[in-house]
């Protein structure tokens, strides 16, 4: 994992006297409010319906054991004793006091952390595949190209003032996109060309919100050299042209559409001509310096511990059904990925104690060399664990809340904090994933509906990813009432689709039945070896529409 | 006459008169005593009977592109570039541009809805002179100049991003 060196220390210090420094005089008056809201967008801070709203940023969601204690430390002396994982791998608290916040970044900077640039309009946390450098399947490990790009964007003196904001996803694998980076303003898919050689397939201009659209590629190969020049000619050309009258037209997708992509892509080539060569431009030796600092743990010499799972697995049908969905295979022979959920039913998705934080940096020490990492989908991985110490793993995860074996399934919901905490929101969203978790309690039927993504977002902003859920739910306001839109078929893995909207909304108690008469559908109509997107890709919206709306 | 903040946050006063674009169908008013700065495009129509004026400068706004002088820059004693809101970044990429692209060596200068906590990333795009709007403390212009005294990426400042000044 990235360790800082004097240059990052010193910066990150500095950063916390900037903004005591802007926050005292906001509180005395010197700042308006309008004046303060960009500069403390910039440090993760929101005002939001009760109280503020400080979104902690994990770069590309690596966390340390010392990091996760200190967060848990921070959660409960500023806050209620609970944070929020974020579906951008960041860490929300939703009570801290705004007089308190210049030292709730000293003491996160103590462990190298930060909130910088986790809002407002300018370039946000990178985020990537939480299985980096432990899958098989992967191009290169994806994280050093990530911390590259954080150190470039960190207080980038150009782009601290776009038109809207700004989000870059990478990707590694060939088989799967867990980053999601067809939905981001630059996904940067990690390929290599004819000669071997490591580079990225540039995608831009995709996105969610209130006009969601799949990211086109304007680049089929950059060299991993001129990954910097590249981003900074693409957002420079954003910087200049993205549109500025209209909040709902500004991010770089609305520009991307309205120069087409090959224009686009034409404006950066143009731009990036006189900059590729600039001393901006990575050697081997820089990439190999920040590959260093993700270099793998001790490993043990092992093998797969395949009997002893096998007996395991016989002798507990729970562990079993944990194994089945919440771990995943390791490039390394004996160890495995494993996912504490934090998806039980009754707790907002994503919602995590201080003392839950502090179990998890207990596990990650003991287990997985005391690294965890943030997923996308509101859980949190450990990429190193020995198999032959899963079922130990898995006893001490069960009376934590973390291993509820719904990981993929339609349990596993994605879902912004929503109306029960944020100003923006239309509607409010964790009822809404509690109650169709509630109806759909039981395991076996879920094991038997496969993988299904159920995101719910509280407003068209969309944090909790809708537009890309195969069923995606939308909290809307009418007339002052709360109710729901559903939309089928999105997803945002390497086929990443939109998905397209079923027909009027349903208030929220019709949710539930809603969404089983869906489902129902999907029972009826599958062949043996599809998923729920599968047979809606086949047989289309309308026997969906007929069976809800009948 | 403005106050005006220079790079290293001391204070100066001078005479620069910022013309503003005239109306459809209007002339300039160009004051005749003191330096003017007038709109590029302007400047550029009128290139033969500005040119020898020392006491002649240009001012883009956000949306104006520098690439209308292009290699004429250094013609120039002083160029303005306005900031019609604090939140509009697109004066940033114009300083880069101005001093990187076209190699412009004369005074840059900051002007419009300038506020305190923009000023070091004006000075890092290659903004050499700056006016506080009149509401602002100048005093504290010279610690919000320098907030960080270390930087990651390259911009007008430097040329070397921190990844090359590390290895050396």
């Amino acid at each position: 994992m990235y360790v800082y060196d004097e240059h990052d220390r010193q910066i990150a210090a500095e950063r916390v006297a900037q903004f005591r420094d802007q926050t005292e005089r906001a509180l005395v008056g010197e700042l308006s409010e309008e004046e303060f809201l960009p500069l403390r967008l910039q440090n993760g801070l929101y005002v939001q319906r009760l109280a503020p709203m400080l979104r902690i940023c994990i770069p590309y969601g690596m966390l340390r054991s010392e990091q996760l204690r200190r967060l848990a430390r921070v959660t409960r002396d500023y806050d209620k004793g609970y944070a929020h994982f974020t579906t951008r791998t960041n860490i929300q608290l939703n009570w801290p006091n705004l007089e308190d916040v210049p030292d709730i970044l000293a003491e996160l900077a103590e462990v190298e952390m930060h909130a910088n640039q986790t809002s407002g309009n300018c370039i946000r946390n990178t985020t990537t595949d939480p299985f980096s450098g432990v899958q098989v399947d992967e191009i290169a490990d994806p994280r050093p190209y990530c911390e590259i790009i954080r150190q470039w964007s960190t207080f980038h003196p150009e782009f601290a003032f776009l038109p809207r904001k700004f989000k870059i996803a990478v990707n590694a694998s060939e088989h799967t996109d867990r980053a999601a980076i067809r939905v981001h303003d630059i996904g940067l898919q990690l390929v290599r060309n004819d000669q071997g050689e490591p580079g990225f397939r540039v995608h831009v201009g995709g996105g969610l919100g209130r006009t969601p659209m799949v990211g086109p590629v304007i680049r089929d190969f950059l060299p991993e050299l001129d990954l910097l020049t590249y981003l900074e000619a693409i957002v420079r050309v954003y910087n200049r042209y993205g549109r500025r009258d209209n909040k709902f037209k500004a991010r770089i997708k609305i520009l991307v559409k309205a120069l087409s992509p090959e224009g686009f892509a034409e404006k950066v080539e143009a731009e990036w001509a006189h900059i590729k060569d600039s001393p901006s431009r990575l050697t081997p030796e820089v990439v190999s310096k920040f590959q260093g600092y993700f270099t793998e743990p001790a490993y043990d010499a092992l093998d797969n511990a395949t009997d002893l799972l096998a007996t395991q697995r016989f002798e507990n049908r729970e562990f079993d059904k944990w194994l089945t969905h919440n771990v995943n295979s390791h490039k390394k022979p004996g160890y495995a990925i494993v996912t504490l959920t934090l998806k039980k039913t009754g707790t907002p998705p994503g919602d995590v104690t201080d003392f839950q934080l502090e179990q998890i940096a207990d596990l990650a020490d003991e287990y997985s060399y005391g690294e965890a990492r943030a997923t996308h989908e509101q859980n949190v991985v450990l990429a190193d664990v020995r198999q032959d110490r899963l079922f130990e793993l898995w006893q001490k995860l069960v009376p934590l809340g973390f291993a509820t074996a719904n990981l993929n399934t339609l349990n596993d919901v994605i879902c912004c904090p929503g109306g029960d905490f944020c100003a923006l929101a239309n509607a409010k969203s964790i009822p809404v994933a509690e109650a169709i978790q509630r109806r759909f309690d039981d395991l076996d039927f879920l094991y038997d509906l496969g993988p299904i993504d159920l995101n719910i977002s509280g407003c068209m902003n969309a944090c909790g990813h809708h537009h890309v859920g195969n069923i995606g739910v939308l909290g809307v306001d009418k007339k002052g009432e709360e109710f729901y839109q559903i939309s089928l078929g999105g997803s945002s893995h390497h086929d990443a689709t939109i998905g397209k909207i079923l027909g009027p909304s349903f208030a929220r108690e019709e949710m539930p039945e809603v969404i089983a008469k869906l489902i129902n559908v999907y029972v009826e109509n599958r062949t043996e070896e599809e998923t729920f997107l599968d047979t809606y890709r086949r047989v289309g919206l309308d026997p969906f529409k007929e069976r809800v709306y009948a | 006459m403005p106050d005006v903040i220079a790079a290293d946050g001391t204070i100066r006063n001078d005479d620069w008169v910022v013309v503003p674009r005239p109306a459809a169908g209007e002339s300039m008013d160009i004051p005749e005593d003191k330096p003017v700065l007038i709109p590029a495009d302007l400047w550029l129509a009128g290139h033969e009977h500005f040119a020898a004026k020392p006491s002649v400068g240009v001012w883009f706004d956000s949306h104006d592109e520098p690439e209308l002088l292009g290699e004429k820059v250094n013609e120039l004693p002083l160029i303005a570039v306005n900031f019609p809101r604090f939140v509009d970044g697109r004066g940033y990429s114009i300083g880069r541009l101005l001093r990187e692209r076209f190699g412009y060596r004369g005074e840059l200068r900051a002007i419009g809805d300038v506020l305190l906590d923009q000023l070091q990333f004006m000075k890092r795009c290659g903004f050499d002179s700056y006016v506080l709007r009149a509401d602002k403390d100048i005093a504290k212009a010279p610690k919000c100049l320098s907030f960080f005294t270390q930087t990651y990426q390259a911009a007008t400042d430097t040329d070397q991003p921190l990844f090359r000044r590390r290895a050396s």
